[in-house]
């Protein structure tokens, strides 16, 4: 019987405790925010993460889209055969690439190799005391470590998932001249035909929330950091998983967000509003 | 200036339940060397850590050079801690900057000075602790002694009235030792400042305090000139020396809670 109470008060504890983290997860964002809009903006620091965080992520994110592109064409192709529509891989390909595997692709990859380094970079800094030490200088960690990192990872994700689209849906074109002699003239017209500037929005649109996330999920976990090395092995992994696991809960219901409310004209409003 | 320069009154702590300070009352004296004294796990870490705002007290008062500080938000902490150098107890350098980025941070933080000036300032605080010629170095080519040595240089940027020391002495050899103590008393000559020392180095305690506070079972057991203490030599400092069981459980729960209040 008290074993019982025991699991109910544990379960209890790990609510509360679940409760208060997210408290503080949404505190590090609000901070962030705010010392976005302080003087002293850190442009060199910032420029910096870009480099490291978006600008050396290409490469995965060019493999991996090619690759995703080619399969997607494979596969395509073998279905649509069935249909006699085998000529339409570019559509298949396309929407799919445009839509939803350009950006949730980008984002698990650079979520992986982007969120474990920023947690175990900064959960190294907080465990040597580097994090309490920015604070007894007077400076704030939020503004010196977080905020270049999650706007590096707010803006380099859209521009890296515009890139892997473009790369997706040649590296299908690849396949579908080389493997089912469909030009390519044919598979940028069936792509451009089917393809619309609302899915591309749609698309992107989502990795704005996407690196928005990994930046601070990493940073979040990071800068929480205790316990010495085995402290920043397990920070690391956990970025890894909540930022991927964050990434495809949320895509579901920003797809469908984008669907109720378009994104052109979300991206209109926001056009509208900055003017 | 009257009065002392940082004043700790009931302060209390808990870590995940565990209390860790349990009332600690401890005045500071201006322009005086207070050495704090604890075994391992004895919160005397945590206790430094609240004179600077790097931890928040659950129950107590901090008073810093006559401010009440208790309920101060991160922000007003920030003019505060303008006073203040702390030196970390693993010297907490950043690993990504050289020597002389790691020493002209809070200057870039706190003023606006040309280049020149700053190169200067960061010129003098590295002669000051002896380590002249070593900017562009970074952290890892150092040695452990220098690498304490960069973090006083860096403590003292800022000209602070107040300089924290956490166990300054943990982790270096007798000779690096004792060049951290000469360190210390100069500083504290030479700039007038006043100096807070966390430490269980008892040598290093009563070769450098004015006076001498004994953390035990989270509150000040004895506090004193360190003439006096040594010569009286009561039976808690006796204990101290001879050896207690440490408390790991005490410290494992502090050092899980400390990262905590950092997001």
């Amino acid at each position: 019987m008290s074993a019982r109470f025991a699991a109910v008060g544990q379960l209890g504890a790990r609510t509360l405790a679940g409760v208060a983290a997210s408290g503080d997860f949404l505190l590090l964002g609000f901070d962030t925010a705010r010392a976005l809009l302080r003087p002293r903006f850190p442009w060199r620091d910032a420029l910096v993460q870009f480099d490291a965080i978006a600008v050396r992520s290409t490469p995965i994110v060019v493999i991996t889209a090619v690759f995703t592109g080619m399969v997607l064409a494979l596969q395509a192709a073998f279905a649509l055969t069935r249909f006699g529509a085998k000529p339409y891989v570019g559509s298949i390909v396309g929407l799919s690439i445009v839509r939803e595997l350009g950006p949730v692709l980008a984002a698990l990859m650079v979520g992986g190799r982007v969120g474990a380094g920023i947690a175990s970079e900064l959960g190294s800094m907080a465990v040597t005391e580097q994090v309490d030490a920015i604070r007894a200088m007077g400076a704030d960690p939020a503004q010196k470590l977080a905020l270049p990192r999650v706007i590096a990872t707010t803006v380099g994700l859209p521009l890296l998932t515009s890139f892997a689209i473009v790369l997706g849906v040649a590296g299908g074109m690849f396949v579908a001249d080389l493997q089912f002699a469909i030009a390519p003239s044919f598979y940028r017209q069936t792509v451009v035909s089917s393809v619309e500037l609302g899915d591309f929005f749609s698309g992107v649109l989502k990795t704005v929330f996407f690196g928005w996330w990994i930046g601070m999920v990493g940073a979040f976990v990071g800068l929480r950091t205790s316990g010495g090395t085995a402290g920043v092995g397990q920070a690391t992994t956990r970025a890894v998983v909540v930022s991927s696991i964050g990434v495809l809960i949320s895509d579901f219901f920003l797809t469908k967000l984008f669907m109720l409310v378009p994104a052109e004209r979300v991206l209109n409003r926001v056009l509208e509003a900055l003017r | 200036m009257n009065g002392p320069a940082i004043e700790l009154k009931g302060l209390a702590k808990a870590f995940r339940g565990k209390p860790v300070l349990r009332g600690v009352d401890l005045a500071i004296g201006a322009g005086q060397t207070t050495v704090i004294l604890g075994g391992s796990g004895s919160g005397k870490s945590v206790c430094m850590k609240h004179m600077i705002g790097l931890l928040r007290a659950d129950a107590g008062e901090i008073h810093v050079l006559g401010r009440d500080v208790t309920q101060l938000s991160e922000r007003g902490w920030v003019e505060v801690r303008r006073d203040f150098g702390m030196v970390f107890q693993s010297a907490a350098l950043f690993d990504s900057l050289p020597v002389y980025e790691n020493v002209a941070y809070p200057l870039r933080e706190h003023e606006d000075w040309a280049e020149a000036r700053i190169a200067e300032r960061v010129a003098w605080c590295l002669a000051a602790v002896g380590l002249a010629g070593v900017e562009k170095l970074l952290p890892a080519e150092l040695s452990g002694g220098m690498r304490k040595r960069v973090g006083v240089a860096r403590a003292i940027a800022l000209g602070p009235k107040i300089i924290l020391y956490d166990e300054p002495t943990t982790g270096l050899d007798p000779a690096n030792s004792r060049r951290i103590a000469e360190l210390i008393q100069r500083l504290q000559r030479e700039l007038g400042v006043t100096s807070v020392v966390v430490t269980h180095d008892l040598e290093l305690a009563f070769g450098i305090a004015d006076r001498v506070a004994l953390l035990k079972d989270g509150r000040i057991a004895v506090e004193g000139p360190a003439r006096e203490i040594r010569a009286a030599a009561p039976a808690a400092l006796r204990e101290f020396v001879e050896g207690e069981d440490p408390q790991p459980s005490a410290v494992a729960p502090a050092r899980g809670d400390l990262g905590k209040e950092i997001a």
